[in-house]
């Protein structure tokens, strides 16, 4: 499974991207497909300052919940309310329209490149 | 234990999971589009697991008779009929489908889980009776397609005659591309289909038939979702050996009338005071009310527990199955689901959750 290579990653699957002014976040294709169907999505407030490496949502699917985990420090800027109101764009495009938040950064955690991402799921 | 489908299962590229012992497909792809196309068209299934028992001698009715909930005498020839196994307090051993298969043949389907005890607890009821009972769950196979568009599929191998005349929860002999088959009208999903029993020599041929028709394979996860929104059981979640069909709210099929059977004082008895039943719950949130997880009262007091939960792809919704106590008024009670120490609001609702049109 490739993985895009302008990205940042957590090793617990969220990815990161930093490339515009305020960072984009969601979860890989690797952590939607092992979670199966996605139904419910709680995200962090918009405004409100998480820690980077806290557990800042979770992500429930037809087997199982699994913790978000914020790949950053800062402040929330933007929620995807798309994919709260259907979360079945996280498995369909979890690097495109199913994205989670944007985030204003202060700092960012331990983050993963492309490749090392890449051998962490091989 | 691995179905002879096995190897059409990896190759279709399917998700394993062990279930009663059984390697089965959990799901090809998306869980939530295989049940949707199951809904909307048609899906595939392969049940090789379940258990098969056929009973058959002289005193094949009387026999189960005692050792069955439901008056079998009254189903007739290639007709099937859902019913239950119980023990002397009532509590469901196994829930089956009897198929009728001439005057004295009777072939019993077990869940998986269950086939070794209903077949070792059959024979230890037939003790009294002139009846031979065959376990053979592991040279039967059996596959199922299911979906309002199933009989336009069988078309091009049964014809119009036959399944016409094959009504809902009837059987029939039948020649399937040649393969002799046990087709009956009878399924887990709350649609229209059928499931086709056939030699596990056999099998592979019936299914690949259905494969390169279109037919599209479905797994587990939406097994369970399908048979969860028509609100049939699952044995091991809304019943168990503490559970009575009384309680699941199956009355309907234990025939107290009966001259007597295995179970049967304990449910005339249970009938006029029960303490929970099953019931439907739907819930405001999205989130999933799973097995376990507990009904609370406006007070905060437990006065429940879920036995099934899932999000309901067809209504859109978070739903589950639970017991809730006889005491609560379910038309007034203000009723949450403890989901992880978050209380979400909840009402019950009748069942089934989904019924087709007709």
């Amino acid at each position: 499974m490739s993985v895009p290579a302008n990205l940042n990653f957590t090793a617990e699957h969220e990815w990161l991207d930093k490339t515009a002014g305020t960072a984009t976040v969601g979860i890989t294709l690797y952590a939607a497909d092992a979670l199966g169907d996605v139904v419910f999505v709680k995200l962090p407030d918009v405004g409100s300052l998480i820690a980077a490496g806290a557990v800042c949502g979770e992500l429930e699917s037809t087997k199982s919940l699994s913790d978000l985990y914020a790949p950053a420090a800062g402040k929330i800027t933007e929620i995807n309310q798309a994919a709260i109101d259907n979360p079945a764009l996280i498995n369909l495009d979890p690097y495109g329209s199913g994205w989670l938040f944007k985030i204003e950064i202060e700092a960012v955690g331990d983050l993963l490149t492309a490749a090392q991402y890449q051998t962490l799921i091989a | 234990m691995e179905t002879p489908l096995h190897q059409q299962h990896v190759d279709l590229n399917a998700q394993l999971t062990d279930f009663a012992g059984w390697q089965m497909p959990l799901k090809y792809g998306s869980e939530t589009s295989e049940h949707c196309t199951v809904r909307r068209d048609v899906g595939l299934f392969d049940l090789s697991h379940m258990g098969e028992i056929y009973v058959f001698g002289n005193d094949a009715i009387e026999f189960l008779n005692q050792a069955l909930v439901s008056d079998i005498a009254k189903v007739k020839i290639g007709r099937a009929k859902y019913t239950m196994i119980c023990d002397e307090s009532g509590g469901a051993i196994d829930d089956l489908v009897v198929y009728r298969l001439a005057e004295t043949d009777f072939m019993i389907v077990a869940n998986a889980s269950n086939a070794n005890t209903v077949a070792a607890e059959l024979i230890k009821r037939a003790d009294n009776f002139d009846v031979t009972i065959m376990d053979r769950s592991l040279d039967t196979a059996l596959v199922a397609i299911q979906g309002p568009e199933a009989a336009t599929h069988l078309l091009k191998w049964v014809s119009a005659e036959t399944i016409s005349a094959l009504k809902n929860y009837s059987c029939v002999e039948v020649e399937l591309d040649g393969v002799a088959v046990l087709l009956a009208r009878t399924g887990y999903t709350g649609e229209d289909g059928f499931e086709i029993f056939v030699s596990i020599d056999h099998v592979a041929q019936i299914w690949d038939l259905f494969i390169k028709a279109g037919i599209a394979p479905i797994g587990l996860a939406a097994r369970d979702t399908l048979r969860l929104e028509a609100g049939m059981p699952l044995y091991g979640h809304e019943l168990n050996l503490e559970i009575t069909p009384i309680h699941a709210g199956l009355a309907r099929i234990v025939a107290l009338d009966k001259s007597d059977f295995i179970g049967k004082q304990a449910l005339v008895e249970l009938s006029s005071k029960i303490d929970r039943r099953l019931v439907g719950i739907e819930l405001e949130t999205r989130r999933i009310a799973r097995a376990g997880f507990n009904l609370v009262d406006q007070a905060g007091v437990v006065v429940g527990q879920v036995t099934s939960g899932a999000f309901s792809p067809t209504l859109g919704k978070s739903i589950a199955m639970a017991y809730l106590d006889a005491a609560v008024d379910q038309a007034t009670a203000n009723i949450s689901v403890d989901i992880r120490g978050t209380l979400e609001a909840a009402k019950v609702v009748s069942l089934p959750f989904y019924r087709r049109e007709s």
